[in-house]
């Protein structure tokens, strides 16, 4: 793959390309406002979440309690101008660290240039969660192993970041049909698709691209390459010169996309559960198609946010009830890999 | 006599003191070797934890690299502590700082107590090892390894491949004959001393400075030397991965060290609160009947897991290149082109005669045709043309995934999408049955004239011969069967015994109701008058123009009947 001049060239082209990433990174590091800057409690060997947010104080307690359960022990956040009350509710947390900025979330590469500029600045040599804020991320065991055991076992087999896939959640009914109270939305999102993903190679970093689920089936079955990618690579052993590509589905130096196994085994890998599909979600693709600050070409998914707006309904008589981790092994989402 | 335990440390020092104090407390005296990297804070800190003990001592410190002497070294520091101070110590345990006892300290006491002269010791001669990994096994003792495999593993590999390239060896030191074992053991007083004592030592000691991982080797090696009564196998649990690094036990593993026969199970996992709690606890715990073989099957499966994975699953973890199962579906399938257009009734006979799921032309053009007319199929695969030709091969490797234990069929054509023919044809699930030509029929049936057929006829001929000349290929894995359409109208109900054989072998009923043939007189007038057109149809075979199935047109019966 990675031979001969035309391989070589690649390379640094990538490299390249890194090196432009992190120059933005810095640079951009003066949209950042501190808020609260508790970085100074960071301890070697810490794990750490990294999160952008944007209106979230309803989800936050949940996603904040699930990970500090898991074992985060720092969260580095960044408030892209929030207006109800996230930026309260999260610089009274003691393990957070807050950074507030009003800059356009899509001119800064979906906060990904943020991020980067505080991942290179305090990540570096730890275990660093990169997640959105509707994301809980689960893995083999997670109930009775901590993400330090996790991580101790990916150190143990070479394994430097954790594949996660992003499953969608959604209600039985249609999405407005639970009161969004906050608390715990696994209670109120119980149904996903089991098996309905397409997998593939994008063969310039080697990451996988893989689509499909409950967005693909409803929203995208006219124009599936528009579909949203599933494939993450949430959780790394953080370098500085390391930089995220697209959200956290890619990543480069191209060999952390390895998070597969190639060989006919499987390595460990995680889920991570989408809770995108709660009521909030009428409103706010409402307000997403008029800001157009979450897609490259804003226009193409003018149709996507109409049927988000439109209260659809995502479950189907083959939809498949979450049960837990178990399940989702069973039915290929997630794997143990070799880990006992 | 009493049972001494060596401990040797290096992490977690809060857990080797909770097990050193449970040692010490049941009657075990301890020596701890303590890493000499380990800053002597956290050295002054295990001391003062463990002070009110008088039977713990600390042995002098040396630093234990991985893989090297240093461990071997360590060990023999504390048990020459050991055998020295205490000399009421019968057996000697050594354990590490993250080994865990998992059964009462008295019921491994009375079973020392049983065998006073037996040592409990791993020690397989090279060849019959089976368990190194990467290739270093005897080459443990015949090369030179000066380098840190952990720190320094390019000079470490490099030099392994420069001395087998000069193909440089060790000699062994007359006498000893190389035997590995796991590290964790338990001898005797008099054969410890007799190791520790050995006229030989200080030749040995020096040997053993450059053999590999010398901690699996040093003791297992040199209680041949001493003539003790060897028990070969550790009363350690410890599991090894597929490339030999240690598994850790969880809390969610506590139901299983409860069935291990083994009395100390390595390595814990430091949060595990669970396990130390319920292990360390003075409640006698009532043990299960000891059960290794679930052990070790729990285990195997992890490896199978891992190197080999669930053939026929694509996800985020496991995407196999061409040559390791790119090209693997999870269960056998079967595929059917022309037989829709010769008989009524098809795909119900299919699914009944095969017992199962019997698809429609999956991969037609405007939808996916699913069994029952589904707009959503099993596991949410959809019904949408555009979603399935994005991936083919994604939706059909997630179809037959989706419905494991069910054998799925369906139709297949040259009016379908062509896609999913070069994986179906390398894949070895796939059992392909084609009656070539057979989708004529249809265009004949239609009562248009041939002038309007004509050219669409031509086209899907093209279509199909190119699948035959696909499926023809020597990298073809698919099983499959052609029969030109004159072949399969000689003796129809043959091919469809064969399909039953091929799907399912152990069909309790073998003769039941064939589907019924849908008449053909006049379609080889209609091929001739292709012909006389300027059309050439040569996938039919030998079609006789003058082809009357008025025989034919009653429901078959199968050979066994007949004949």
């Amino acid at each position: 793959m990675d031979q001969g001049l035309g391989g070589l060239l690649r390379a640094v082209r990538l490299r390249h390309r890194r090196q432009v990433l992190l120059a933005r990174a810095v640079h951009r590091r003066r949209h950042l406002a501190v808020v609260a800057d508790r970085s100074a409690a960071i301890r070697p060997g810490d794990i750490l979440g990294f999160l952008c947010v944007r209106n979230e104080a309803e989800r936050l307690p949940f996603l904040l309690a699930h990970h500090r359960k898991l074992g985060v022990c720092h969260f580095l956040i960044v408030d892209n101008a929030s207006t109800d009350g996230t930026c309260e509710l999260l610089s009274a947390q003691t393990d957070v660290s807050l950074w507030q900025t009003g800059a356009s979330y899509k001119a800064s590469r979906f906060g990904m240039d943020w991020l980067t500029w505080l991942m290179l600045r305090h990540g570096h040599g730890h275990w660093c969660l990169t997640l959105d804020a509707d994301e809980i991320l689960i893995y083999p065991h997670w109930q009775t192993r901590s993400l330090r055991a996790l991580t101790d076992w990916l150190d143990t087999q070479g394994q430097v970041g954790l594949g996660a896939l992003t499953v969608d959640l959604y209600p039985q009914g249609p999405v407005s049909g639970y009161d969004d109270a906050g608390g715990d939305p696994l209670a109120r999102l119980q149904w996903f698709d089991s098996g309905n993903y397409q997998v593939q190679v994008q063969p310039r970093m080697q990451n996988l691209w893989i689509q499909g689920g409950a967005r693909a089936r409803a929203f995208f079955a006219d124009q599936p390459r528009r579909a949203p990618t599933l494939n993450k690579i949430p959780l790394v052993r953080w370098h500085w010169r390391y930089a995220y590509v697209n959200s956290t589905h890619a990543l480069l130096p191209a060999r952390l996309n390895r998070a597969y196994a190639t060989d006919g085994g499987m390595l460990t890998s995680g889920v991570l559960l989408h809770t995108k599909f709660l009521p909030g979600i009428i409103d706010r693709s409402a307000e997403e198609k008029l800001r157009g600050e979450h897609f490259g070409d804003g226009a193409q998914y003018a149709s996507y946010y109409d049927r988000l707006t439109a209260d659809p309904v995502l479950h189907c008589a083959a939809s498949t009830r979450y049960t837990g981790w178990r399940q989702l092994e069973a039915l290929g989402l997630m794997s143990r890999g070799g880990w006992v | 006599m009493t049972l001494g335990v060596v401990m040797l440390c290096h992490t977690a020092l809060d857990r080797a003191a909770q097990v050193a104090r449970h040692w010490a407390v049941n009657g075990c005296p301890v020596v701890i070797h303590l890493d000499r990297r380990v800053p002597d804070s956290d050295q002054k800190a295990l001391v003062a934890a463990l002070a009110d003990l008088p039977d713990i001592r600390f042995s002098p410190r040396v630093a234990c690299e991985w893989g090297t002497f240093g461990l071997v070294e360590a060990t023999i520091l504390a048990a020459t502590q050991m055998l020295a101070d205490l000399p009421g110590v019968g057996h000697v345990y050594l354990a590490s700082g993250s080994c865990l006892p998992i059964r009462r300290v008295s019921d491994l006491q009375d079973h020392l107590a049983a065998h006073p002269d037996t040592d409990f010791i791993e020690s397989v001669t090279t060849a019959d090892v089976g368990w190194t990994v990467g290739g270093l096994n005897k080459e443990r003792f015949t090369l030179r390894f000066p380098f840190a495999w952990k720190r320094q593993r390019r000079l470490f590999d490099g030099y392994v491949t420069l001395q087998r390239l000069l193909r440089f060896q060790r000699r062994i030191p007359d006498g000893l004959v190389p035997h590995l074992g796991s590290q964790w053991w338990c001898l005797t007083r008099r054969s410890l001393t007799a190791i520790l004592s050995h006229p030989d030592r200080g030749r040995i000691d020096r040997y053993f400075r450059r053999v590999w991982i010398p901690d699996e080797s040093y003791f297992q090696t040199l209680i041949r030397q001493v003539g003790a009564r060897v028990e070969s196998r550790s009363l350690t649990l410890s599991k090894f991965d597929f490339q030999g690094r240690p598994h850790v036990f969880y809390d969610d593993h506590l139901h299983l060290l409860r069935h291990s026969p083994a009395y100390v199970a390595r390595k814990i996992w430091p949060e595990a609160d669970l396990l130390y709690r319920t292990f360390l606890s003075d409640e006698a715990n009532s043990l299960p009947t000891p059960n290794a073989g679930k052990i070790d099957r729990l285990f195997a499966k992890a490896v199978e897991r891992r190197t080999k994975g669930r053939p026929g699953l694509f996800m985020q973890s496991r995407f196999p290149a061409k040559g390791r199962g790119g090209n693997v579906s999870a269960a056998p399938y079967g595929i059917f082109a022309g037989f829709s257009a010769l008989f009524d009734g098809f795909q119900p006979w299919l699914a009944r005669a095969n017992d199962a799921r019997a698809h429609g032309h999956l991969f037609a053009r405007d939808r996916v045709e699913f069994a029952s007319n589904e707009a959503v199929f099993k596991g949410g695969l959809s019904d949408s043309a555009p979603l399935r030709d994005y991936n083919p091969r994604s939706f059909l490797t997630n179809l037959i995934w989706n419905t494991r234990g069910e054998t799925q069929c369906f139709l297949f054509g040259p009016g379908d999408v062509q896609d999913i023919a070069s994986f179906v044809a390398t894949d070895p699930n796939a059992r392909i049955f084609i009656i070539s030509g057979a989708f004529a029929v249809p265009f004949w049936r239609s009562g248009l004239t041939v002038a309007e057929v004509r050219a669409h006829i031509a086209r899907l001929q093209k279509v199909e011969a190119d699948l035959l000349a696909l499926l023809d290929q020597p990298e073809t894995k698919a099983k499959v069967r052609v029969w030109t359409l004159a072949e399969f109208l000689e003796n129809p109900a043959e091919p469809l015994e064969a399909i039953v054989d091929e799907l399912n072998p152990r069909a309790p009923d073998r003769t039941g109701a064939l589907p019924r043939i849908l008449p053909l007189t006049g379609f080889g007038a209609f091929l001739q008058e292709l012909r006389n057109q300027g059309m050439q149809p040569v996938l039919m075979g030998d079609f006789p123009a003058d082809f009357d199935t008025s025989a034919e047109s009653q429901p078959l019966s199968s050979p066994q009947k007949t004949g």
